[in-house]
């Protein structure tokens, strides 16, 4: 233990001398618990930093709570001008920071690349009567309540998801039956169960179930259809409907340009590393890339498209 | 039996001394950790991930069952000496746990709750290596019109913590009730009491509310009291070990626990409180010493942390046969997995069955350890009490606020601590009890929940109640729970009057 300290240290030292100032340590605030998405993003990107020597004495900050507008005010006001510190964030915050009045939003914080994405799934267990998404959506137009939607939070990713359906669909998005679950569990088990009518998940956490043939996917929300993956786009059935579960990274407001230069250069290193291709593929998450710039330019039209349908399923004003 | 062979095999995994080094390791981390109120496991699991990256995935799992049973049992520890629950599970406990404590019986309660641990972690044990994946399919039976049945059968539970006047009793479920609505609705994600505190959206933590009505009520109350008459501290009365009379009044409520606590823990939504409030209302109604219960009653302690230990257990169930995380520690250990590149579910038994098998033998093996572990430990744990009253409360005092300040490095938590504590207080001076206010806390936000869900997807109509086999029979046994004591009240009168 000793003698791997000793070298640790060395390491850092050395980095010390030859890099800018944050290669010596770097924290990372996840606005969420240990376990969950942000978190998983955060402790994937540690593992190559770490591997690839980008940076050294990475530690996570676990900030939960208010879906991620906890996390997003204390980064943003207490590591203002730290230049060891980004924070993850992604669709999830864009949508909680409208949803509570958050007085802290994601203009106090700078864009520094979007990193990963889920694509979203609709699933009905293998007993159910519905074969394709055009029976669902024909149920759904008929009688929207006769429809229970199983999935998270509501605001979440999943509940955006149907509020763009019923918009496509041309049904009342606020007669949405939306059934809300607090953990990933919880919803998975109400949909193999049959309790609702379909589920809504990210892919991944559907994945095993649908291997094991518990659950058959009727669409997905992609743009084109993903290899691996066993299903039809919305857009291929003729719903003009696309979401991805995008997580990214943030970096504090007050830095200087040298510093956010040099933040940006790191993360552009450790995802053309082979040891961040690994990890993309363990998650099965999709390599959704963007550097600062285009990032900026995506996350300010998500914003508004997601501020939009939160008003129509009345979430937000 | 081929279950037999390959438990065999998975026994020659975990016995490998590495393996075995691992297993004591994850037992003595896990009791630290279950001690300290805000440091769980899903955490501790969180922070070994990246280091245990380079491990064998059989012995990374062997470390992590291991600080996952010893933390349910260490939070049993300070509940009973400190009136300190470290998890919500050890609520129940600490009521009589305490009072044991304070009789200077804490020897013989730590002693109870540790055999009860382990023979209901090694029962719940081989009914998951049994079992499992077919409680699994039934598990899966329950929707929201079940989970409501079963929450109203767990509040059932609230009428043997009552205490004696009945509108005392009631002011501590309606607290319990209202501060369980704090927070965001899941379903329609409207703020209700937060008052523009965004540190409120996710609830007032249990944890942080038992440690504040428990442990901060108790010190501040002893403290306003002791100006007026000085205590001994707590003595230890006699043997620390446990007497025949306690072993007597013990044996049964283990078992009774441990068959109430492995189903429910295996309920995706089950947890390991409700079984703990389900095995203290059985054994009140089934003791020969009623009156003794609130006032430090073995088998109130005994059955309820036979029951949390089997619902620990329980929970591995669905996250093996399903890869469904029922609880923020089975996050972690799905995490975990995926780590390796492995996804639990249907077909992990088929392609990982080694891993599976290793980690359920070194689960015995653990239980084994924590037995081994905490039993002499006991009589050395309670000399704890013998410290002088004020060192002691201020010790605990100190201890809670850290260990809540911990929970998210959040000093809106810590006043929040002090405020319920000052609320304890008063609860106390006015002869309040706080048991029924934490019980329907953690049940009343489950309840709302499961009935809007139910009715919704009933689409208003409340027949979905009795219309399910399985709901309108747990529904039927809330009742009988409360009117068979009733009705056997009555025929004594009528057979004492005439």
């Amino acid at each position: 233990m000793t003698i791997r300290r000793r070298v640790l240290l060395a390491a850092a030292f050395a980095v010390g001398l030859a890099g800018p100032a944050w290669a010596q340590s770097l924290d990372i605030t996840v606005p969420s618990n240990p376990g969950g998405g942000f978190d998983q993003t955060a402790r994937a990107l540690q593992g190559v930093l770490e591997k690839d020597k980008l940076a050294s004495r990475i530690q996570i900050i676990n900030t939960p709570g208010g879906g991620g507008t906890i996390g997003l005010a204390q980064f943003a006001t207490t590591k203002a001008k730290r230049a060891g510190s980004i924070m993850v964030g992604g669709l999830a915050i864009v949508s909680a920071v409208p949803i509570n009045k958050a007085p802290v939003t994601l203009d106090q914080v700078k864009p520094l690349a979007r990193l990963t994405g889920e694509y979203l799934v609709l699933a009905v267990p293998k007993s159910s009567p519905l074969q394709s998404v055009e029976e669902l959506i024909a149920k759904f137009k008929a009688d929207p309540r006769s429809v229970s939607w199983g999935a998270g939070s509501a605001g979440s990713a999943d509940h955006l998801l149907i509020g763009l359906l019923a918009q496509a669909a041309g049904v009342e998005p606020k007669g949405i039956n939306y059934i809300a679950h607090s953990g990933g569990g919880e919803a998975l088990s109400a949909v193999i169960g049959g309790h609702v009518t379909v589920g809504v998940s990210g892919y991944g956490e559907f994945e095993p179930q649908v291997a094991a043939g518990n659950l058959r996917v009727l669409a997905i929300s992609s743009e084109q259809r993903i290899a691996g993956i066993d299903a039809p786009t919305f857009k291929e059935k003729g719903l003009d409907v696309t979401l991805v579960n995008w997580r990214g990274i943030f970096a504090p407001p007050g830095l200087k340009d040298d510093e956010f230069k040099a933040l940006a250069e790191m993360v552009d290193k450790a995802v053309k590393s082979p040891a961040w291709k690994e990890a993309l593929q363990k998650h099965s998450w999709q390599d959704l890339y963007l550097p600062a710039a285009p990032f900026e330019t995506y996350l300010s039209r998500n914003r508004s498209s997601v501020t939009a349908v939160l008003k129509d399923i009345g979430l937000a004003q | 039996m081929s279950s037999i062979s390959a438990l065999l095999d998975g026994f020659s995994v975990a016995l490998a001394p590495a393996n075995l080094l691992w297993a004591s390791l994850g037992v003595f981390m896990g009791t630290a950790i279950g001690v300290l109120p805000g440091i769980g496991p899903a955490l501790t699991i969180a922070l070994l991930l990246p280091a245990t990256f380079s491990f064998e995935p059989s012995s990374a799992f062997i470390l992590f069952g291991g600080i996952y049973y010893g933390a349910v049992y260490g939070s049993s520890t300070t509940a009973i000496l400190l009136n300190t629950p470290g998890e919500t599970a050890s609520v129940v406990t600490a009521i009589d746990g305490h009072a044991m404590a304070k009789q200077g019986r804490g020897a013989q309660a730590l002693a109870t709750a540790a055999i009860g641990s382990f023979v209901a972690g090694t029962l719940a044990t081989a009914a998951l290596t049994f079992v499992a994946p077919a409680l699994v399919t039934l598990a899966l039976k329950f929707g929201p019109a079940e989970y409501f049945a079963l929450m109203v059968l767990a509040l059932v539970t609230v009428t043997s913590l009552l205490g004696t006047s009945l509108p005392r009793g009631f002011a501590s479920i309606f607290l319990g009730l209202a501060l369980g609505l704090v927070g965001m609705d899941v379903q329609t994600g409207q703020a209700r009491f937060t008052f523009g505190q965004l540190e409120l959206l996710d609830g007032v933590g249990t944890v942080i509310i038992a440690v504040g009505l428990f442990a901060v009520g108790e010190a501040l109350y002893v403290v306003a009291r002791e100006r007026f008459h000085r205590e001994e501290i707590y003595a230890i009365k006699g043997s620390v070990w446990m007497s025949r009379e306690d072993w007597r009044r013990s044996w049964k409520p283990w078992l009774r626990g441990t068959v109430i606590g492995f189903p429910i823990g295996a309920l995706p939504a089950g947890g390991a409180e409700i079984p703990t409030f389900l095995s203290y209302v059985t054994e009140k109604r089934l003791t020969k010493h009623p009156e003794e219960f609130g006032k430090g009653a073995i088998e109130a302690v005994a059955g309820p942390e036979a029951a949390n230990n089997a619902a620990v257990a329980g929970v591995l169930a669905p996250l093996l046969a399903l890869g469904l995380p029922t609880s923020a520690t089975a996050a972690m250990m799905l995490a975990a997995f995926q780590q390796y590149g492995i996804q639990p579910g249907p077909l992990l038994f088929q392609t990982n069955s080694q891993l599976i098998w290793g980690l359920l033998a070194s689960l015995y093996i653990g239980n084994v350890m924590l037995l081994v572990l905490n039993l002499p430990l006991a009589g050395l744990w309670v000399r704890l009490l013998l410290i002088p009253r004020p060192w002691l409360y201020g010790g605990i005092l100190v201890f809670a606020t850290l260990g809540v300040y911990t929970l998210d490095n959040s000093l809106f938590d810590v006043a929040l601590l002090w405020g319920i504590g000052m609320l304890g207080l008063a609860m106390r001076m006015l002869d309040v009890p706080v048991a029924p206010c934490i019980v329907a806390l953690i049940l009343g936000p489950m309840a709302e929940q499961h009935l809007r869900r139910a009715l919704s997807i009933s689409q208003g109509d409340p027949l979905v109640f009795v219309s399910s086999p399985l709901a309108a029979g747990i529904l039927g046994l809330a009742l009988a729970f409360l009117l068979v004591p009733l009705l056997l009240k009555l025929r004594q009168s009528q057979a004492v009057s005439p």
